[in-house]
């Protein structure tokens, strides 16, 4: 039925659309001058449609469930859910739902299954309401449209402010996505810091969110001491930029100045394969690969290694972002300007000199913008270091060692039945709130540089 | 004035530094530049002028091998300088290039101080073995590009803060400071307004008593009012190189004179 409608929409569009373009031809040809070209009263009359009932019935499809449900539960005995908590209330709603689905379990009492075809015919008379209120309301719309058309009317600027209305909308719409990002993770983590107090969480330096479920429970106690596990993220992705840096910027050095065309053509679609390589599979090759050879070579010079160290993920991070800087490192290079080269070369200077002494100090701001925002990557960084990195959180800035990452506590800690109130699991908001400030003061740092430097070039 | 010129001209018939023979330069399929044959005096200012896209940079850049780092450029022929091939495989570009020095249409400082910047060159080739050898060649480097005095007093600015002129005299400072031999100018002054070009041209003139320099320009004016050589370029080809009086009173060509008319280019 929602398809019926959504049908209908667009049938009423493309009506509305040769219609009024019809008007507005049949206007011309009785030898008026019309304002707009007859396409843009066309788009005028298909934009005045669509919009409003588009937006109408995503609206509808939101609320129709809460609704529906609603008028249901209003409609079981009086009484149903006294003595019941909200969880098995909620229970109660779920199996009636499920009944309407047609995935009945066991033998439901009578007054369940009266509830559940109750739901599916309001079900059904809400999708005919649907379609209804569409038919009615793109018939209005196209109504006003087609009278709309005249010699004198302004369809291309109406229909221009229709469309730049729609790109405002699109253009809000990531900022109010990201505030509602912020706002959920700032909840739960004030839900957290009244549990366990903020010095705790900043300065602890032990990291063990086992919280007994029950009273009579034997566990440990629950320390939310973060700074072990920022400290596993910090190792790992000092590993990865260790690597990424020098190769990186050395492939970029290579590729920008020294590399003949042949060259550049074979190794610069290979770089966008590895950067467009999926981080799990970067997992496996830390797992399956580079893991057991750090082992073995350190068994073989007699050095007994963890099996899942802070090097193995971080080496293979590390190359995971060698295209990321390697290619923000060429574009900077690139945007140098040609009479500096010039200039270097007519002095003498060799390509190697040029590079050393003129190009690099004149990309330096765009090559640290990249090299920072390749820092965020690293710090944020989930599936190579929940495949390649421990769980346990370490005060260790070895290497060798098996430490955890912020990413990760917050993946197995979300993982598992525990329920929302629990500080266990609003641990993970936090650490999701410190993730996201750091990233997000790395990246302000970063673009700030990376403005800067373009300003030099303009 | 033009007369006292032309007795200091006649006067230094200096001998030839740079000799170029069935010289053609090739940019992929386009053959740019055709059996130019072209002897430069030294102390000299000789003039290459001509319309756009005759050539006449492009010859300029064969001289200290710059044409080298377009990949799809080539060169034939044989260019000397005192006597010596330099597309010989002997040579190396990157010494001849200090040899032979180069300034260029826009100014180019580096984003570097000031004394960096002329620093830059002698330091790559080794000239200073003290930093106060080294304070010693910029001094005498921006005392010869004319800018000492506006600059001496903040040698530690950036070079990219001066102004067009300043930067462009800077270039020139940068230019002398690795000793070279000749010097070559590919439209020095023609992002420059007319009393920076009045003082770049002035500088020119003082720079012919101790280097050959070649000067590409658009500008007839400036041909006349700075060179005793003059070499006109048309579609590739040399017409016409003689004394600048001769070029500019009593042209041979008929190319020449139209163009020096105004008639084409």
């Amino acid at each position: 039925m929602v398809l019926f409608a959504f049908l209908l929409l667009l049938g009423a569009t493309f009506v509305a659309y040769a219609l009024n373009r019809r008007a507005a031809i049949s206007i011309r040809a009785n030898g008026t001058q019309l304002h707009s070209l007859e396409s843009f009263h066309g788009l005028f009359a298909a934009l005045t449609v669509l919009v409003p009932v588009l937006v109408g019935i995503l609206i509808w499809l939101v609320l129709e469930g809460t609704v529906v449900d609603w008028v249901m539960i209003r409609s079981l005995p009086e009484g149903t859910f006294d003595d019941l908590g909200s969880g098995a209330s909620q229970l109660i709603v779920a199996e009636i739902k499920s009944i309407a689905g047609g995935r009945v379990f066991g033998t439901p009492e009578p007054w369940k299954t009266e509830a559940a075809e109750r739901l599916v015919a309001y079900n059904r008379i809400a999708d005919w309401v649907l379609v209804a209120l569409v038919a009615v309301s793109a018939a209005m719309l196209l109504w006003f449209a087609r009278r709309s058309v005249a010699a004198q009317f302004r369809a291309r600027q109406s229909a221009e402010r229709i469309v730049l209305g729609l790109m405002v909308f699109c253009a809000v719409a990531a900022i109010f996505v990201t505030i509602g990002i912020v706002f959920a993770l700032t909840f739960e983590t004030i839900k957290f810091f009244q549990v366990v107090p903020v010095t705790e969480f900043l300065f602890g330096t032990s990291w063990e969110p086992q919280i007994p479920i029950r009273e009579d429970q034997v566990a440990a106690e629950g320390a939310f001491g973060a700074v072990p596990v920022f400290l596993g993220t910090i190792v790992i992705s000092t590993v990865a930029l260790f690597i990424a840096i020098p190769v990186g910027l050395m492939t970029a050095i290579y590729l920008n100045e020294f590399a003949n065309r042949r060259i550049r053509s074979a190794v610069k679609p290979v770089l966008e394969i590895l950067a467009g390589v999926p981080t799990v599979v970067y997992g496996f090759f830390a797992v399956l690969t580079v893991a057991p050879a750090i082992r073995s070579f350190a068994a073989s010079i007699g050095v007994d290694v963890a099996p899942n160290t802070a090097l193995a993920a971080g080496g293979v991070m590390g190359i995971m972002l060698i295209p990321f800087i390697s290619s923000f490192a060429d574009d900077a290079l690139s945007a140098v300007p040609r009479s500096l080269r010039d200039g270097a070369l007519a002095l003498g200077a060799t390509r190697g000199e040029m590079m050393v002494n003129v190009l690099f100090p004149a990309a330096i701001p765009g090559i640290v913008g990249g090299i920072l925002l390749a820092v965020s990557r690293a710090i944020g960084e989930t599936m190579i270091v929940v495949m390649a990195a421990g769980l346990i959180a370490k005060m260790t800035i070895n290497p060798l060692d098996s430490v955890t990452a912020v990413t990760v506590q917050i993946v197995t800690l979300l993982i598992g039945d525990t329920s929302f109130d629990n500080p266990k699991t609003l641990s993970a908001f936090a650490l999701g709130m410190m993730l996201f400030l750091v990233t997000l003061v790395i990246n302000i740092f970063a673009l700030r540089i990376v403005r800067k430097y373009r300003e030099i070039y303009d | 004035m033009n007369d006292m010129r032309k007795i200091e001209r006649d006067a230094k018939m200096a001998e030839t530094k740079i000799t170029a023979r069935n010289v053609n330069v090739f940019y992929g399929e386009t053959h740019a530049i055709r059996d130019v044959n072209v002897d430069i005096a030294d102390k000299t200012v000789t003039a290459f002028i001509g319309p756009s896209g005759c050539g006449k940079s492009t010859f300029l850049r064969c001289i200290n091998r710059m044409n080298d780092t377009i990949d799809i450029c080539r060169v034939t022929g044989d260019i000397q300088l005192d006597g010596t091939d330099i597309y010989a495989t002997s040579v190396d570009p990157v010494q001849l290039r200090a040899q032979v020095g180069m300034v260029f249409q826009k100014p180019n400082p580096f984003p570097k101080s000031i004394y960096d910047n002329v620093a830059y060159g002698p330091r790559i080739h080794g000239l200073a073995r003290t930093k106060s050898d080294m304070d010693e060649i910029v001094e005498r480097a921006l005392r010869r590009g004319a800018i000492w005095d506006e600059v001496k007093d903040r040698l530690d600015q950036p070079g990219t803060g001066l102004s067009g002129g300043q930067q462009q005299r800077l270039c020139i400072a940068r230019a002398v400071a690795t000793e070279p031999e000749v010097l070559l100018m590919d439209e020095p002054c023609s992002a420059l307004d007319p009393i920076a070009t009045a003082q770049v041209e002035e500088l020119i003139d003082e720079l012919r008593q101790d280097y050959s320099v070649v000067i590409v320009t658009h500008s007839m004016q400036q041909a006349a009012r700075v060179s005793q050589k003059t070499a006109f370029f048309h579609l590739g080809h040399l017409v016409e190189f003689n004394d600048t009086d001769e070029i500019f009173t009593n042209p041979k060509d008929p190319r020449t004179e139209s163009y020096i008319t105004g008639r084409i280019g």
